[in-house]
């Protein structure tokens, strides 16, 4: 067949102040694996949102088999032939899996409109079979394991007779002989007709099943065209290559001795063996792809995530957080990715925000020192030129970046030794960002040792004295600033190639 | 129940923490609209009966919901927290229980109070840990303790009572201030109501109360102990119970294991009416006031009317309904008036 | 699947028996037939009722209006029968389940449209309900003197050898799992409990589920309640009051979930057997009556308790968030 199976033209997803997608086009032809590439916030999980109905493009068309189509529901397109396959599947964990299969379009038997349970069951065994899940109808999906659970979302879009799959990142949780399984069905899929998007971040599967990639990048298409044509220089050339003009104000620190050590961490699947230093006046910036396992090595290291496995020296001394508070107390902070669900207490004042870490510690008797906390929340929301009517205005009334400046200033105002930034101009407009980098320089340049995680390279390349490189839960690299490129972290963050050469941590 | 783990933000859900800002504001607040129906109450009230507005009676009137009064204190920081506790009245059943059983077994006033409030915060502790050290949600912890309590109640006195207090024990729920027309009661009120204000107010347990009910993971993220918070308000709110049970209890001067039956609508009831969100995190302790007497002038009238008991439930119960369907519109209002605020912020705050 | 039915129900059966075995140590005329069959005979209100109270409970809900809708409902027929003595008694039957579902369907009203927390819907319509008894029937009783032969004999009268109240329950018991395992709407209540977002993913109304379960929990309530003063006799204020307890440590006990999302018929069938068994023990043990809600209390503390951690040591950590 020479017709497309799905033609994008020109669409744009435009949110109040950011433009998730710009003008992309994207033609995928029936029986292809069609490669989605990009870096974190380059725009990929917005297309597949406004393909699979859950958001209305602002502008563009989108042909589905020859069709004009708009889809205004998940279940619409689903029912046209569009289903994506998360990378955290939403699945019932109480019901079973032959019910995750047909949720949503349960087989019913003729005439009496009751559920057909045993086509269900024999069907779902028959899918089961086909992808090589050893799962049993009838057990329950929170038995499972994440990778099982994974190939049930590929039984259910299966189900469906899908013929566009969307699949999002579907290796992240699967092995090396669980990947080869799905790609064997991916294969037989191509055969019939199903055409795939596929999502991923690592090169050498891409090379193994895609016959043709889109780069995206900042929302803007950057690139398309045959794998075969493709290498993984050109791939990443597209993905990241950007005028290194943009100059960051990282300012010459001294880097004074090593504050913090950790060992061998280690958390279930999340990450394994970490290990990493961190120095007094040092920027470490931490980068990886999705599922790095970044952000679950702070949580862990903070107390607010199991541990199985690893080592906390602090100044030379052995050390264990329980949670937050005691982190805190022994001057470590933490600014978490998502402001609003974990950083800020919003209908709370800016002030109050500012404060409810230390509350306890500044008060008297139980009793909450208002003038030190007024004083106090003046003094850091100064420093972070946080823009508002006055300190006791409401924190969801703010900017995002304004809000991102309260929770900076939370943490700051408990005068940290280690500052864990995750994130933190995510989402922010340029000129807040280049205010959180100065100030960032200026608290390392005074002697504090920051810890930044980014998915953005050219911040990463920028701010960072050096570079911990994270790929699937291990640590890939860790590069030091001098001789750090675009290429080379993102080689390692891909898996594409070994890690480039610095000290180990 | 009060969660916003997803980050979506419900603007409607607005602290009173900081002043309001225009008349409309002003007027369109649940407090000031409370007030507006609690005169007329009041202006009813004195309408039925010439002898309302008589300092005396209206003392007196206040006898039948002082109890009340003082649970809904500690009940306004449960569920402040975004947790519910209905299991309160069957405390107070435990505890005049106890109470019972020592004044029988002799013991003097003193002992007899120390034991009433014992009882109502070991119960509220109970309560407690189960809620947070096992991490089962409160209404299921309360619906199982509130048949606990009131069922040993039951068992040990079956249709039995205790009757024999003593004397001094009556000053409790029947006093007066020396020679005034002043109740006892309403002076533990008063106290109770005085402190629970200051703490919400002014102290670091208030302000952890309202972020633990506004967002638990950010006040966890925070360093805010949120299991500790949750805790004492159980505990404190048990203890709550058994200072009721023992003005209840020194009020009718008996004891029988239906004692205070009902009592936990009425609490959730005037917590919710005085403006406290049902899902935690929004409320003040002014809104509460007004409700108790509200609803206690509001009973008070309806008796003079002679409505009957059960038809005054009736009223309770749709009252519950609209108090909590009503923030609903008004907030709706107020996040209109108040988006036409942000907007110009913004706006304003985005010149760099 | 089987794997799990030898967990939770399996253990209830073995429960069960145990203690019907624990009792007839002391009294040996309990396991007669004819005891057996009394309790289950006596047991069929409460399985009817639990029924209703298992779909509020499901979508993460909890009813608590159910006594106070028996004893509206109960009340409004008894004095149909006391007043028009010349209704048929088939008509009760219909016109109970009718009104109950009027009754339960406000409260879901009032939960789809009016976003109130099941919990205070509940607890409103309770008061509210209550109060009604009050007023319909102003404060005078119906007893069983001036309920007509027919309408005294709709529970007990045997049809194939079973009291109607027994074949009621079987019904009831059918039809709930019937819906429950096999229409989408049942499915959609599980799915609705077990990850409202996904649910809504799948295209589940939320609105119409929880008008359904509040519809079938009243409906329920509603022939209960009728069942319960054509049995007993006698229609007042206080009826059933309280009753709504037993059916939440009915379900309970049959391990449904308090958060919502899992449950099956059969659990709340064998939970309420249970609390049947326990009941009918307490006379027949010479232990007073007065226990009962204490032992209820206790039940529902240690199964939400023992439910809460059998089921955190079996299930993996799984990150789909729920709302509640």
């Amino acid at each position: 067949m020479d017709a497309n199976i799905l033609e994008m033209r020109g669409v744009s997803m435009y949110f109040p102040g950011i433009k998730a997608l710009d003008n992309v086009d994207l033609s995928v032809r029936p029986g292809e694996v069609h490669a989605l590439i990009g870096e974190n916030g380059a725009g990929k999980s917005t297309l597949v949102k406004v393909l699979t109905g859950l958001y209305k493009p602002t502008a563009g068309s989108i042909g589905f088999e020859g069709m004009a189509r708009r889809f205004s529901s998940t279940v619409e397109a689903q029912l046209a032939g569009i289903v994506a396959i998360h990378q955290e599947p939403i699945m019932f964990p109480d019901l079973s899996v032959a019910e995750n299969v047909f949720s949503g379009h349960m087989l019913r038997k003729r005439g009496t409109g009751l559920l057909d349970w045993p086509g269900m069951r024999a069907t779902t065994r028959e899918l089961c079979a086909r992808i090589e899940l050893s799962a049993d109808p009838d057990s329950m999906v929170s038995e499972l394991s994440v990778a099982q659970r994974h190939m049930v979302g590929i039984a259910r879009a299966l189900s469906m007779n899908a013929r566009l799959l969307i699949m999002d990142e579907p290796t992240s949780a699967l092995s090396i002989r669980e990947t080869e399984d799905l790609f064997k069905i991916v294969r037989q899929l191509k055969a019939e007709g199903t055409a795939i998007l596929f999502i991923s971040h690592k090169f050498d599967e891409l090379f193994a099943i895609a016959d043709s990639y889109t780069v995206l990048r900042d929302g803007k298409l950057v690139g398309a065209g045959a794998m075969k044509d493709a290498s993984v220089d050109s791939l990443v050339r597209l993905m990241a290559g950007r005028p290194m003009g943009q100059m960051f104000p990282k300012r010459k620190a001294q880097i004074g001795q090593e504050i913090l050590q950790v060992k061998g961490f280690s958390a279930g699947r999340s990450f394994k063996d970490v290990s990493f230093s961190l120095r007094r006046g040092e920027i470490l910036g931490f980068f990886g792809l999705v599922g790095a396992g970044r952000s679950e090595v702070m949580k862990s290291l903070l107390g607010l995530d199991p541990l199985d496995k690893g080592e906390i020296y602090l100044e030379g001394k052995k050390a264990r957080f329980r949670d937050p508070r005691a982190a805190l107390a022994q001057g470590l902070a933490y600014v978490p990715e998502d402001r609003q669900a974990q950083g800020l207490v919003l209908p709370l004042s800016i002030a109050n925000n500012i404060c409810l870490p230390q509350t306890a510690s500044l008060a008297t008797a139980g009793f909450i020192a208002r003038k030190t906390e007024a004083s106090l929340a003046r003094e850091y929301g100064s420093k972070m030129e946080i823009r508002a009517a006055g300190w006791d205005v409401e924190a969801l009334n703010l900017s995002g970046g304004n809000q991102q400046k309260v929770v900076l200033a939370k943490w700051l105002a408990t005068k940290p030794r280690i500052l864990i930034l995750d994130e933190p101009t995510k989402g922010i407009d340029v000129g807040t960002k280049a205010a959180v980098h100065e100030f960032m320089s200026k608290l390392a340049a005074e002697g504090m040792a920051i810890i930044m995680i980014s998915s953005e390279l050219p911040e990463i390349l920028g701010m960072s004295d050096r570079i911990v490189v994270m790929h699937e839960g291990s640590v890939a690299a860790v590069v030091d600033r001098a001789e750090a490129t675009e290429e080379i972290i993102l080689r390692a963050a891909t898996g594409a190639a070994t890690g480039a050469t610095g000290e180990a941590a | 129940m009060s969660d916003l783990g997803t980050g979506f933000v419900d603007s409607s859900r607005l602290t009173r923490m900081s002043g309001p800002r225009r008349l409309a504001d002003f007027l369109l607040r649940w407090e000031s609209m409370l007030f507006f129906i609690f005169i007329a109450v009041f202006v009813g009230n004195s309408l039925l009966s010439p002898y309302f507005l008589d300092p005396f009676n209206l003392f007196d009137a206040t006898f039948n919901f002082m109890e009340k009064a003082v649970m809904a204190m500690p009940m306004m920081f449960v569920i402040l927290l975004g947790d519910i506790d209905i299991s309160v009245a069957s405390i107070i059943s435990l505890s005049s229980l106890f109470m019972g059983m020592a004044s029988a077994g002799g013991a003097d006033t003193p002992t007899i109070i120390a034991i009433g409030l014992a009882v109502g915060l070991l119960a509220g502790i109970f309560n407690g840990l189960l809620i947070t050290r096992l991490a089962i949600p409160s209404i299921a912890v309360t619906l199982g303790s509130s048949s606990l309590f009131r069922g040993i109640a039951n068992a040990v006195l079956g249709d039995q009572a205790y009757t024999k207090y003593p004397a001094s024990f009556a000053f409790v729920g029947q006093g007066y201030l020396g020679d005034s027309i002043v109740p006892f009661e309403i002076l533990i009120f008063l106290a109770t109501a005085l402190f629970a204000g200051i703490v919400l107010n002014r102290t670091v347990y208030g302000r952890h109360v309202y972020a633990v009910g506004n967002n638990k993971t950010a006040a966890r993220f925070s360093g805010v102990p949120v299991d500790r918070v949750r805790l004492i308000a159980f505990a404190v709110n048990g203890l709550a119970a058994g200072a009721a049970a023992i003005m209840l209890t020194s009020r009718i001067g008996s004891t029988r294991p239906n004692i205070a039956s009902g009592y936990e609508t009425d609490v959730i009831t005037i917590v919710v009416l005085g403006g406290v969100a049902i899902t935690g995190g929004k409320g003040n302790i002014a809104g509460v006031i007004i409700s108790i007497f509200l609803l206690g002038y509001l009973k008070f009238g309806m008796g003079v009317l002679n409505v009957p008991g059960k038809v005054m439930n009736i009223i309770t119960g749709v009252l519950l309904v609209v108090a909590i369907l009503l923030p609903k519109f008004t907030d709706g209002l107020r996040a209109r008036l108040r988006a036409g605020k942000a907007k110009s912020r913004a706006r304003g705050e985005e010149k760099v | 699947m089987k794997k799990l039915l030898k967990r939770k129900e399996t253990t209830l059966v073995l429960l069960i028996l145990l203690l019907v075995f624990a009792v007839s140590l002391r009294a040996p005329g309990f396991v007669a037939p004819s005891s057996l069959l009394n309790i289950i005979v006596d047991t069929s209100i409460l399985i009817i009722v639990s029924l209703g109270q298992f779909g509020v409970i499901l979508i993460g809900g909890i009813d608590l209006s159910i006594g106070s809708t028996m004893a509206l409902v109960g009340m409004a027929a008894a004095m149909l029968n006391q007043f028009v003595p010349s209704i048929p008694v088939w008509f009760f039957a219909p016109f109970s389940l009718l009104a109950g579902a009027l009754l339960g369907g406000l409260g879901g009203i009032l939960v789809a449209f009016g976003k109130l927390p099941p919990l205070i819907a509940s607890l409103g319509m309770m008061s509210a309900y209550r109060g009604l008894v009050f007023i319909l029937s102003k404060g005078q009783w119906v007893t069983a003197n001036e309920m007509t032969e027919g309408f005294r004999k709709i529970p007990e009268g045997l049809t194939l050898g079973l009291p109607h109240m027994v074949w009621a329950a079987l019904i009831v018991a059918l039809l709930a799992h019937l819906f429950m395992r096999h229409t989408r709407s049942g499915r959609d209540v599980y799915a609705i409990g077990g990850n409202p977002t996904a649910a809504r993913f799948a295209g589940v109304n939320q609105s119409k589920v929880e008008i359904n379960v509040f519809l079938i929990s009243g409906a329920l309530a509603g022939l209960a309640g009728l069942l319960y003063v054509s049995r007993y006799g006698i229609a007042q204020n206080e009826t059933a009051s309280g009753f709504e307890m037993q059916t939440v440590a009915a379900a309970v006990l049959g391990g449904v979930n308090i958060a919502g999302g899992s449950g099956t018929v059969l659990g709340v069938i064998l939970g309420s057997l249970f609390l049947g068994v326990v009941n009918n023990a307490l006379p027949v043990l010479r232990l007073s009556p007065f226990l009962q809600m204490a032992i209820q209390g206790f039940i529902i503390l240690t199964a939400v308790v023992a439910n809460t951690l059998v089921d955190r040591r079996n299930k993996r950590v799984f990150a789909a968030g729920r709302a509640r």
